[in-house]
């Protein structure tokens, strides 16, 4: 039985919690899982958490019609069967998922774009929840804008399902140089970075008053997200972004996600500053999920040893098939979903 | 520190912190082969996933030298899932995991024992040797019972947050992510 707590000067969901729950989840490996079978075997492979869904992304891309959160019996079959922690999918801007996940106990939601969107305008406000949330990210902008909403991790959206690794780690060295790159900025030019990242929140204001007659025009002083006026939101995002320079790093933990199939793949990833990786349909997918599932975790902690990389890569069996990123059609590219 | 999983570079730089604030000269290093293991004269077990650290621990051939170091007198903290692994008696779920415990502390620890991520919680600690802290709990353990040479230097209502025995000390929180040294500077008092 949980221990009752009667003390009254407890604080729950705060910002120092959400972080730090993703901290301890760094070096480590988060693994997809369709049910409570597939969630003991990453376990006992080693995953630090577990990722709950429908279907597997690569399955997602074949099926086709709309993904949604998985069935919430199937979440729970996962809570009870597991110890680490459980995340969970909602689609973007789904706000009644998320609180849905979160009244069932899940330790993390992945506003995700592996699933269809449900809001064309805005993500989640994350700062009303509990418990913490991790999003996709293309860029620092789309990073900052996340962190801002009030998410706890980062990952790179790569593009899921597809066991191919290159947009995974485009994404990387986008994010990357971006950082680097505020090191050459002044106060003012940061300014305008912040301004330019926001631009996105004032966009169905715009809508609207265009289709009064009024023009686009919205300004500086209008609320147009989660109470936060265009003005406060660019603030906020210069908080993060001037977070983001001293630092030179996010300020919160960040994976690499999105078409990692193999051990090789995860230490590639690591090696190139990000503090953990999550793998989707790369390990269920697979001949030998068990198998790979523990070599993709020891590949993580030993990213700077090739000669165990090399080790654990052996007769791994066939790895997920894979899809050429430029075989894909514009519209099944789930990494442009969000923004 | 080991630095299989789990939030090493926070502990990395409380260390480094508490270091300047006692004005001791020496670094934090991170810790993955036997051989570092060798060289530090004490050492961290940081948060993190206990099931996962406690087979990388043995996976990587840490967990013998660290049970061979600490026999001979090296200090050693634990903290949350580290706490969990000094245990000598783990409950239900750390038995159902097969998390293999390294087993130096009298005493008794439940993982998850307050719940899930929704209860994790902040709270002020009263510590007995280092006074007040800020006490970052999440998915924390607790120590449910000590015995034998192991103390209680602070509990949250019935629940036992912090234990030594000699020069092994045990947290169920997360020293490193709040602001204060106190816990990591009465640490390295020990070496």
């Amino acid at each position: 039985m949980p221990l009752e707590l009667s003390l009254e000067e407890l604080r729950f969901g705060t910002d120092l919690l959400k972080r730090g729950f993703a901290k301890m989840q760094k070096g480590g490996v988060i693994m997809d899982v369709i049910n409570a079978d597939q969630a003991t075997i990453a376990e006992e492979a080693g995953a630090v958490a577990v990722m709950s869904l429908e279907r597997v992304p690569a399955d997602i891309r074949e099926a086709g019609g709309v993904a949604r959160m998985a069935d919430p019996r199937r979440v729970q079959e996962i809570l009870d069967a597991v110890t680490i922690p459980v995340m969970a999918k909602t689609r973007i801007g789904h706000v009644l998922e998320a609180q849905a996940l979160q009244s069932l106990g899940v330790d993390m939601v992945d506003e995700s774009e592996v699933l269809t969107p449900a809001d064309p305008y805005f993500h989640i406000d994350k700062r009303d929840f509990t418990i913490p949330f991790v999003c996709g990210a293309r860029s620092l902008g789309e990073a900052a804008r996340r962190i801002w909403e009030g998410a706890a991790m980062i990952r790179t959206k790569g593009e899921a399902g597809t066991g191919n690794v290159i947009e995974a780690v485009r994404h990387t060295h986008l994010l990357n140089r971006a950082i680097s790159e505020l090191k050459a900025l002044d106060s003012e030019d940061l300014r305008q970075v912040a301004a330019h990242y926001a631009e996105g929140y004032a966009r169905l204001l715009g809508d609207v008053r265009e289709s009064q007659g009024h023009g686009t025009a919205v300004s500086k002083d209008d609320v147009v997200f989660g109470g936060s006026t265009v003005r406060e939101i660019e603030e906020g995002v210069l908080e993060v972004v001037l977070d983001v320079r001293g630092r030179q790093r996010l300020p919160v933990v960040n994976f690499a996600a999105g078409g990692l199939a193999t051990p090789a793949d995860a230490a590639l990833m690591m090696q190139m500053g990000c503090d953990g990786v999550f793998v989707g349909s790369g390990i269920f997918k697979s001949d030998n999920p068990a198998e790979r599932g523990r070599a993709i975790v020891e590949a993580t902690t030993h990213f700077d040893d090739p000669a165990l990389v090399a080790k654990v890569s052996e007769d791994l069996g066939e790895a997920m098939k894979g899809l050429d990123i430029t075989q894909l059609a514009p519209e099944e590219r789930m990494q442009e979903r969000g923004w | 520190m080991t630095a299989v999983q789990g939030d090493v570079s926070e502990h990395l730089g409380a260390v480094e912190e508490a270091l300047r604030d006692l004005g001791l000269s020496g670094h934090a290093v991170a810790v993955r082969r036997p051989a570092t293991l060798e060289e530090v004269d004490a050492l961290i077990v940081p948060g993190g996933e206990s099931t996962t650290i406690s087979k990388l621990l043995h996976e990587f051939d840490l967990a013998d030298g660290i049970l061979r170091r600490a026999s001979e007198g090296m200090p050693l903290m634990g903290t949350c899932a580290g706490c969990i692994l000094l245990a000598k008696e783990g409950d239900a779920q750390v038995r159902a995991t097969d998390t293999r415990l390294l087993g130096l502390m009298d005493m008794a620890v439940d993982r998850n024992a307050y719940g899930g991520q929704q209860e994790s919680f902040e709270a002020a600690l009263e510590l007995d040797e280092i006074g007040t802290v800020e006490g970052v709990f999440i998915r924390a353990p607790a120590i449910r019972r000590v015995w034998g040479a192991c103390r209680p230097l602070g509990r949250l209502d019935e629940a036992i947050v912090m234990a030594r025995q000699n020069h092994l000390v045990a947290l169920t929180f997360h020293p490193e992510l709040s602001p204060s040294t106190g816990v990591h500077r009465y640490f390295l008092g020990l070496v």
